[in-house]
């Protein structure tokens, strides 16, 4: 059964070629059940393999399965395998898994758009490359994996390029994660140079017992790498532009799946951080601060999605919390949850998107609760996971986090505490904003376009009954001019999804129950061994933290009802400016790197360029130039002059061959 | 009586050294031509002598080189020098300065 692996990435990229070639010829919606269709069964062949490992005991559960040799060259060598393992196959479980419910989604969401084919190519690219990411034996191939997944985020954060935001958001992605990515080769020819191969097992094993220097620089510069994909500090900003793209892929790349490599990664090479155990506790501030600092801009963020993505950055800092604090099948535990309830809310906010024609800003929204009940239902459900509130999934891997965390030091579980408080904050304003309160839409004045108006075709529902109209994103075209309309719920397609992921994001727990045994460390133990902390608190110590984690979701919870449902302190007052402009770091990032650089740029071009760089070309030029009629008074045309300087030379050359022998 | 090998070298040295001179301070053309015959004459003399002197057929033989090469060159020397009269009445070396840089 473990055989069938390989099926895994490659059931994508058929459904990529396919679409590729007939993907305009399929059209829509066929093309995209197609994409769904090949998600669907990698997921299934996912499973499979997952059971085939299963029937194996322990330590015994290591599968490689190399297909052919990729490169070699003198000892280089790096073989296109896979690696099956507990790790690599519960992320390519949750990645097809997640993937199938968002591709599923996307048909009924991307309907009517033009290019709705090229979006499923788009897609299933990068359900291979991701595939490949975590799959893969070796760093190499999964730096392939990281640069198709980069490259596809890329493609489909820009998909509405004719959007000169989303075009430049395409671009900002793409050149902040370069920063990040240049830190993984940097730590790949290391690694080589170090242990002289790239393939998991060997090197990783031998690097368990590198120098503490060796395996710190190895860490900080695959940190780097991960920072940039998983947008930590300082490599974030890209993120929150990222939710340029359609919502099923910030969804599915922005949020469950693509962001999480960085996580996978650093979770892959424990051994190096369990030998450089200062990188460790670097990353686990790092990632908390994140958490912390992400948090404070989603309060304070109209844009529904927004919110979302700035939630995402400080739960992607949780996990890096976890990865430092050596809690790895905490982070992996808190991935799937995040993945599953973070998805949901993606989803959900895009099927409010959908409903309320392309609206985006929360303080437009409000009571959609009665207009759409079952995305508000499973919303909610999504809420309460992320915000910490047993039984829901979320509440279950924070608190892993949280309990690992204060066993390596109380001031990052301290750190992670107030983030948590803020978590739940700002979740609870995002969702009275949107289904509470009153209906907004009604009364607040929306920019009239009347020239576009009407400009989007209406379309045929997709899924049997409901009205569909997902093509028109572009808010100022589609229903501008509709003064008095109806929000109304999504098509069937689009609420499936949100249904099933509303199911995972409330019993997503159970994988990891702290009185159940912990299935999922259990699980996963055999890829950490020594590596993984062993927290030594006792049972009451942790129903102590447990007990102050719900009190504080409760608590921010309950701030936030009592500022936007009561409206007991006036909305602008927790919401300042330096707050809704993300501490201003775009700002400061151009201030401080795109002006200089700017004018590096010109400098270079308008001086360095024309003085120096045509200044050696002329130079060289003028100077063979003026050699040349320095030396043509030499050539004088007399024979005998010519006759001399032969018999000078002669003279001198004996003359020399004298003085040497002497 | 036998003659030392030593008389032939500086024979052939100032063989040598007479066509040098002459290349030099000549200006007719023809003149000329024929120094540097002097000139390969005379190393072809001190070939000779060293073959004898050391019992080594090596420097005859190459002579037998330097004797091919020097008709040869003889030929286009004097191709070249015919030419020039054809051209022009007399022969002075400093007055053919064509190739002047």
């Amino acid at each position: 059964m473990l055989e069938a692996v390989w099926l895994i990435p490659a059931l994508p990229l058929t459904g990529f070629l396919v679409l590729l070639v007939a993907g305009k010829r399929l059209g829509d919606p066929r093309a995209g059940f197609l994409a769904t269709a090949m998600m669907g069964a990698a997921f299934l062949t996912a499973v499979i393999v997952f059971f085939g490992l299963m029937g194996r005991e322990g330590e015994e559960r290591v599968f490689t399965q190399t297909l052919f040799t990729w490169i070699n060259s003198g000892s280089f060598h790096v073989d296109v395998a896979f690696l099956v393992d507990p790790l690599s196959i519960t992320m390519a479980l949750f990645v097809t898994g997640v993937g199938t419910l968002i591709h599923l989604y996307a048909v009924g969401y991307m309907h009517g758009d033009e290019k709705f084919p090229k979006f499923f190519v788009y897609l299933n690219l990068f359900a291979f490359s991701m595939l490949m990411l975590v799959m893969s034996n070796n760093f190499l191939l999964t730096f392939l994996g990281w640069e198709g997944v980069g490259a596809c985020s890329y493609f489909l954060i820009s998909f509405w390029f004719d959007r000169p935001t989303a075009a430049s958001a395409g671009k900002k992605a793409f050149i902040t994660n370069r920063i990040g990515d240049f830190g993984f080769m940097v730590a790949m020819f290391l690694i080589f140079g170090t242990v002289g191969t790239l393939d998991y097992v060997p090197a990783l094993a031998a690097l368990g017992n590198a120098p503490e220097y060796t395996a710190s620089a190895i860490g900080l510069l695959l940190f780097l790498g991960a920072a940039g994909k998983s947008a930590q500090l300082p490599l974030y900003v890209w993120l929150p532009d990222a939710m340029e793209g359609p919502t099923p892929v910030s969804a599915l790349i922005h949020a469950a799946t693509m962001v999480t490599a960085g996580v996978f990664l650093m979770v892959r090479i424990n051994p190096v951080l369990g030998a450089a155990p200062e990188v460790a506790t670097f990353i686990a501030w790092v990632g908390v601060l994140t958490a912390l600092f992400a948090a404070t801009i989603a309060c304070a963020q109209d844009d529904i999605k927004k919110v979302l993505a700035y939630s995402t950055i400080s739960q992607l800092g949780y996990m890096f919390l976890a990865v430092g604090s050596g809690a790895y099948a905490a982070a992996i535990f808190h991935m799937v949850t995040h993945a599953f309830f973070k998805a949901l809310l993606f989803l959900g906010a895009g099927s409010v998107i959908h409903g309320m024609h392309d609206e985006q800003d929360m303080k437009r929204m409000g009571g959609l609760r009665k207009w759409m009940p079952v995305t508000s239902a499973t919303f909610i459900v999504g809420w309460l996971a992320i915000a910490g509130v047993p039984p829901f999934s979320g509440f279950w891997s924070k608190d892993d986090i949280l309990l690992n965390a204060f066993d390596k030091s109380p001031a990052l579980w301290a750190v992670g505490l107030l983030t948590a408080l803020l978590t739940a904050y700002y979740m609870t304003r995002q969702v009275i904003l949107v289904f509470y309160g009153p209906e907004k839409w009604k009364t607040a004045a929306r920019p009239e376009t009347p020239a576009e108006a009407h400009a989007e075709p209406e379309h045929e529902p997709v899924a049997a009954g409901a009205h569909s109209d997902g093509g028109s994103h572009d808010p100022a075209a589609a229903h501008g001019a509709h003064g008095d309309f109806k929000p109304h719920e999504s098509p069937r397609i689009m609420t499936i999804p949100l249904v099933i992921l509303a199911v995972l994001a409330a019993l997503g727990g159970l994988l990891n129950l702290p009185f159940g045994g912990t299935p999922l460390e259990h699980w996963l133990e055999p890829v950490f061994g020594h590596n993984l902390r062993q927290v030594a608190s006792s049972g009451g110590a942790k129903l102590v933290l447990a007990t102050l984690a719900f009190v504080t979701a409760v608590l921010g919870g309950m701030v936030a009802a009592t500022i936007y449902r009561r409206h007991r302190i006036a909305e602008e007052k927790v919401e300042p400016r330096i707050l809704q402009r993300a501490w201003l770091v775009d700002e400061l990032y151009q201030k401080t790197i795109a002006h200089p650089g700017r004018a590096l740029s010109q400098w270079l071009a308008s001086v360095f360029d024309a003085k120096v760089i045509d200044g050696a070309v002329n130079g060289v030029a003028s100077l063979v130039r003026a050699g040349g009629s320095r030396l043509r008074v030499v050539q004088s045309g007399f024979v005998r002059s010519y006759a001399l300087a032969v018999a000078v030379g002669a003279v001198a050359i004996l003359a020399f061959a004298l003085v040497r022998s002497l | 009586m036998k003659v030392p090998g030593a008389w032939y070298l500086a024979l052939a040295a100032a063989l040598f050294c007479i066509g040098a001179v002459g290349l030099l301070v000549r200006r007719n053309v023809l003149v000329m031509f024929m120094c540097v015959e002097l000139m390969l004459n005379a190393v072809n003399l001190t070939f000779v002598t060293f073959a004898r002197m050391l019992d080594d057929i090596g420097g005859q033989t190459a002579v037998f080189f330097v004797l091919v090469v020097a008709a040869a060159e003889v030929v286009v020397g004097l191709g070249i020098i015919v030419s020039i009269f054809r051209r022009r009445a007399g022969a002075t070396a400093d007055d053919i300065s064509f190739l002047k840089g």
